[in-house]
């Protein structure tokens, strides 16, 4: 039963990916996206990460895409965007990027083949994480800490000045 | 609640569509929000993998790599959604091939 379940998740998630990447409006790929990443997020949930797909949830699904709404909105692509987008996707310009993934997705499931195993069907609890975090990957913490102050900064530059140049214009 | 036992091959396999998906788009697009948005696809194939892998051992590792992956991917969207501020601004366009001067 619950194998079941996976594997509709994971047909959720690639149905939901490629429909979300061949959208020719924005707002109704985000959309799409979201629904790919609540699908691996129960991924997660089954495979015995409770935690991750929490986060999955919680940061990527919530916080990251509610970033792409509001600049979204803020764009104000509206219908001369949608034309523009579906010229971009005319057939031709398919080809190229299609043969260039397909190969390197050959090459991966050819390097994936000769590994049967099943995942263990522990659950790693979310307690087990927290310790492993702040024990031996406590560098890596600190690290990440450092990358998003780098990123609130850049973003909070980039940002301050739209807004400025904006309230200028007026 | 305990995990299920599933064969890593096929979450794997998984992972690697996932990838593929992203980079055709990443190629296909020439919109930056879409390419961004494939940038997520990929980065989130990436961390499939790394907690399918953790789940094989029932370790928790994976896990700790996915928090590294969430906040490179938050961190890259931030500065990335400012560019394409920036862009429009500066270009009144989205498109990429447009984008190709540093100074505007």
């Amino acid at each position: 039963m619950m194998e079941v379940l996976f594997y509709i998740a994971a047909m959720v998630a690639l149905i939901a990916t490629m429909a979300a990447l061949t959208r020719a409006n924005a707002a109704h790929a985000l959309i799409y996206l979201i629904v790919s990443l609540l699908a691996v997020a129960v991924l997660f949930f089954l495979m015995g990460a409770p935690f991750a797909a929490a986060l999955e949830i919680v940061i990527y699904a919530g916080a990251i895409m509610v970033l792409f709404v509001f600049v979204i909105m803020m764009l104000n692509l509206g219908e001369a965007g949608n034309t523009r987008e579906r010229e971009w996707l005319s057939p031709r310009n398919w080809v190229v990027p299609g043969i260039l993934a397909g190969l390197l997705l050959l090459e991966l499931l050819l390097a994936l083949r000769h590994a049967p195993t099943t995942t263990s069907g522990v659950s790693v609890d979310p307690k087990t994480v927290g310790l492993t975090l702040f024990g031996p990957y406590v560098l890596a913490v600190e690290i990440a800490s450092m990358l998003l102050l780098a990123g609130l900064v850049g973003a909070y530059h980039l940002g301050r000045r739209f807004i400025v140049r904006r309230e200028g214009q007026r | 609640m305990g995990g299920l036992q599933v064969p890593l091959e096929h979450v794997l396999l998984l992972a690697a569509v996932l990838f593929s998906c992203g980079l055709m788009g990443l190629m296909l697009r020439r919109n930056i929000i879409f390419m961004l948005m494939s940038l997520e696809v990929m980065l989130n194939a990436a961390a499939l993998a790394f907690v399918a892998a953790g789940a094989r051992w029932g370790q928790a590792d994976g896990q700790i790599i996915f928090l590294l992956i969430l906040s490179v991917a938050a961190a890259e969207v931030a500065v990335g959604l400012g560019l394409v501020l920036q862009i429009q601004r500066r270009f009144k366009t989205l498109d990429m091939d447009q984008a190709n001067r540093l100074r505007g």
